[in-house]
């Protein structure tokens, strides 16, 4: 298209602070490689001071790029910058992060996991383990760490950026004290108290350990808080989830508890307009998300049957092989490689779009029992697209706000970034009545609802 | 550039036509009206063939979006709100070419490709073209207005070299132009002839705060001000805007934006009646038979009280073309615009109007206005002096519920009603702070009486009272 320019100049004193800020982060990064490759001492100032390295270069990067500027909605140049718009910048830390997650699953030893005492970043983070419940850090630590230190800083920058709308800090706020507390400070709290591992908001089926027989008798051997936590899990994914999401919509979940939407919603922030509004895309979104959710529920039957009956075969299928599959394929390939990993080239909700059975079985909930929809505004939609191109779960907005009908669909995860960046003011959030929640205004056409006679008879 | 092919169900194309005898709709210019026209005939199950000629683009797009694909939050396909093989599915035909000469009487188009084309029933949307007022210079490199898909082009290849920009004219184009040039870090100055920032139309509370608001923004806003000329080097190329005072502003682009006029100069002098735009009866139908007009083109020869015979904005256009679909396909609806509404954004700052806002206040109204300290929001809400009747809403920096607006205005409500009940018309999104409160004190400075809120704002009241 002709319009594909690259032109884009940026304020020069920003730009020069960005810099500064980005050289920063990079420093820390390179830091914590090289004592990786054991090229640097793991010791507690290196940790120390890589990651309020990091913390610090990606808040002043924030700072310094949205605090000066008016409060609205902050996109220019966002498909001119290569980071965002599938540049080489972009393969670049596709490839780094794609690397990362594999190393991390599947070649702990190279971060320097020893049984004999962790050197390399584990080891790194071995204070810090320490400090928290008292044992050695093994890599899954370190993710945590770092997890939760990007969620935190990216947070801030996403509540920077959208500051002027109450909904999108609130939100970012829950989503960075769950991270905080519940994924990373309680369980490390539990284990410290010789309690099992328990992040209490992560349930069945995004938890898909969760009836594994080795949690199941850890919960069991553990007392009154073991009993509380599987009572609470099972509550959880029966009774408070669907009772959540009948009255506010999945997103209660998904953009406002989850870890992974955490993550995605502010690391993966500038990448949410990558994601495909194709037909094609969406065929595609049906014919994974719905089959894996049955390979979990599949999968967690035949757990539980050889949990119950000692039997290791179910219908000649080996529910222990069936279990380390999905582990293998759902919960580390798709979730964590594809699913972050590819931030930068599919957009920041690859894994809740396509792969996560949790939103799945939220999203039939938030389809067919649930209040929540988002309102077309009348006649008010000028069909610019920007509502469709900023949607992270690939929904085509625009095709329901330019029609006046209501947004009911089984994967928004109600981030509200299509109501904030609307320039027209045509989007809502809403929890209301569940009958007719999808009907269109009349204003959007005089003639929708008007009686016709088909020209046949005319 | 004619696309038809087996997944076609409805096996149309020029030859096919010519054998069956299926009448043949044409619409001249894919914009929204012709566009609503064409897709909400096809929704209607007409038997026809259709096609739309348009010498802009090859698919169609939102033209009100044109500035995001410049600011870099859009990308030129994101502003096609339809995949681009729907157009194929529905059998509707895209014609990419300029259409130089109609023979009414023959019912044959000119192409500038060279081929004529019949048709049956002709759809004239030819939409706008930016007004000129014979400004000398007006033909030099790097002066253009910003309308069309070219013009976009046109303007993102000048940008690298542009080291000011001055934008004439103060309405919803030029502040576009100007956020554009703004957000590529270029200067930019801003003549308009109203004492404030489209003035012309906004009341002056209103357009004060958007006139701090582009001073804010860094741009050089010149009020009061008018062009007289524009200077070009030896190259023929803009360097210098002069205004009406004598000032002198280098430049070297200068965005033309004083409004549009109906794009029509071609079609006057022949049998089809024109004023400013094409005369059209309430059913879109010109003085010629089997010819319609819809969109900015059409002037409406008797428009409904209080509403303009020609209204250039999306909302119309697209109503126009769904009207005219809906008399095609057999049933007699004559083009009832409903209660006017709009909506832009000034950078940051978000607009709506419903119903009838004046600059000036018209005789035997009134209005209750409320700003934010910080300068960015207001709430006025126009009144009926004696009736108490409102009569028009108009916000900045805030959002209100249009099917509520719509339907305390049609049905005249009364303004101590809609202020006990104003939360019934917010629409800001969940946790925005309530501007309820303010309003009524606003309310009570003005005429002393104290009003209590009924409404919570719940979406179960909201659809309660508009089911009322």
């Amino acid at each position: 298209m002709p319009t594909s320019n690259r032109f884009y100049r940026r304020p020069p004193h920003l730009q020069a602070r960005q810099q500064w800020m980005v050289a920063a982060g990079m420093a820390s990064l390179v830091c914590m490689a090289l004592v990786a490759l054991q090229l640097l001492p793991a010791n507690g100032w290196m940790l120390v001071s890589t990651l309020l390295g990091l913390g610090f270069s990606i808040a002043g990067f924030a700072w310094s790029t949205y605090s000066g500027r008016h409060p609205g909605i902050q996109n220019d140049g966002v498909w001119f910058s290569s980071l965002s718009s599938r540049g080489w910048l972009a393969w670049l830390v596709a490839a780094f992060l794609t690397f990362f997650y594999c190393v991390l699953y599947w070649k702990g030893e190279w971060l320097g996991l020893r049984a004999d005492g962790n050197v390399g970043l584990v080891g790194l983070f071995d204070p810090l383990s320490y400090g928290l419940k008292g044992q050695p850090a093994s890599q899954w630590f370190v993710y945590g760490v770092l997890y939760t230190l990007a969620i935190t800083a990216f947070g801030f920058k996403f509540i920077l950026k959208y500051r002027h709308n109450r909904y999108q800090v609130l939100r970012t706020l829950s989503t960075v004290f769950f991270q905080l507390a519940f994924a990373f400070l309680l369980p490390e709290f539990f284990m410290r108290m010789n309690l099992p591992y328990n992040d209490l908001k992560n349930m069945w089926p995004l938890n898909y350990s969760f009836f594994d027989a080795w949690n199941l008798d850890a919960l069991q051997a553990a007392g009154w808080a073991g009993k509380f936590f599987l009572i609470f899990g099972l509550l959880m994914i029966f009774a408070i989830s669907p009772t959540l999401c009948f009255f506010f919509g999945k997103r209660w979940y998904c953009s406002w508890v989850c870890g992974c939407g955490g993550l995605a919603e502010t690391a993966g922030d500038p990448f949410r307009q990558l994601s495909s509004k194709s037909t094609r895309a969406w065929q595609i979104e049906q014919w994974l998300i719905y089959p894996i959710f049955l390979f979990a529920v599949a999968m967690t039957l035949g757990v539980l049957y050889s949990y119950f009956t000692g039997q290791a075969h179910l219908m000649g299928i080996s529910t222990a092989a069936l279990r380390a599959w999905y582990g293998f394929a759902i919960g580390a390939a798709f979730s964590g490689v594809i699913g972050v990993g590819f931030y930068p080239l599919l957009g920041s909700r690859v894994w809740c779009r396509f792969g996560c059975p949790m939103a799945a079985l939220l999203g039939i909930q938030q389809k067919f029992f649930s209040r929540f929809r988002i309102t077309t505004n009348g006649g008010q939609c000028i069909s610019c697209g920007n509502c469709s191109s900023y949607c992270e779960m690939g929904i085509d907005v625009r095709a329901y706000a330019q029609r006046g009908q209501p947004i009911v669909r089984a994967s928004c995860v109600g981030c509200g970034i299509c109501a904030a960046v609307c320039p027209r003011g045509v989007l809502r959030l809403e929890n209301g009545p569940h009958p007719n929640r999808e009907s269109s205004s009349p204003l959007a056409s005089s003639f929708l609802n008007a009686p016709f006679e088909s020209p046949k008879d005319a | 550039m004619v696309d038809i092919g087996p997944g076609n169900r409805y096996g149309l194309s020029f030859q096919h036509n010519a054998v069956c005898r299926m009448t043949r709709t044409v619409i001249i210019g894919n914009g929204v009206a012709g566009i609503s026209c064409a897709r909400r005939l096809r929704q209607l199950d007409v038997e026809e063939s259709i096609a739309v000629i348009s010498s802009e683009s090859e698919y169609f797009f939102s033209r009100t979006a044109l500035m995001y694909v410049y600011l870099g939050h859009l990308r030129w396909q994101d502003l096609e709100p339809y995949e681009r093989k729907s157009w194929h599915q529905l059998g509707i035909e895209r014609v990419l070419a300029r259409v130089t000469q109609i023979d009414f009487r023959a019912r044959n188009l000119q192409l500038d490709t060279g081929q004529t084309m019949g048709y049956d029933r002709l759809i004239l949307a030819t939409g706008s073209i930016p007004n000129r007022f014979g400004w000398p210079g007006e033909d030099l490199q790097g002066v253009c207005g910003f309308y069309s898909k070219q013009d976009l082009e046109y303007i993102e290849g000048l940008s690298p070299g542009i080291r000011r920009a001055v934008i004439v004219g103060g309405g919803l184009i030029g502040i576009e132009l100007a956020e554009m040039f703004h957000s590529r870090n270029i200067p930019v100055t801003l003549l308009v002839r109203e004492p404030e920032y489209w003035n012309s139309v906004l009341p002056v509370e209103e357009a004060r705060m958007i006139s701090a608001h582009l001073r804010k923004k860094g741009i050089d806003l010149r009020l009061g001000m008018q062009l007289r000329e524009m200077e070009g080097d030896v190259d023929g190329r803009v360097c210098a805007v002069l205004t009406t005072e004598g000032e002198r502003i280098e430049c070297n682009f200068t965005g033309l934006t004083a409004g549009v006029r109906p794009n029509i100069d071609w079609l006057i002098g022949g049998p089809l009646e024109t004023d400013r735009g094409i005369l059209v009866d309430p059913f879109l139908q010109t003085n010629l038979p089997g010819v319609f007009a819809i969109g900015d083109c059409a002037q409406l020869r008797n428009p409904v009280e209080g509403r303009k015979p020609i209204e250039a904005v999306w909302y119309s256009g697209r109503k126009m073309g769904e009207c005219l679909a809906i008399n095609l396909a057999g049933r007699k609806a004559p083009y009832d615009p409903g209660i006017w509404f709009n909506s832009a954004k000034f950078f940051d700052i978000e607009y709506q109007v419903y119903g009838s806002v004046l600059p000036n206040p018209a005789p035997g109204t009134d209005s209750i206005f409320w700003q934010h300290p910080a300068g960015d929001r207001s709430i006025r809400i126009v009144y009926d002096s004696t009736s108490g009747s409102i009569t028009g809403i108009n916000l900045l920096g805030l959002r209100f519920r249009h099917e509520v607006c719509d339907k305390w205005l049609r049905e005249g409500a009364q303004i101590e009603y809609v202020l006990s009940n104003i939360r019934l018309a917010f629409f800001d999104p969940e946790f925005f702070p309530d501007f309820a409160p303010p309003l009524l004190d606003a309310y009570l400075t003005k005429t002393g009486k104290q009003l209590r809120l009924h409404a919570a704002g719940k979406l179960a009241e909201v659809l309660r009272f508009l089911k009322s």
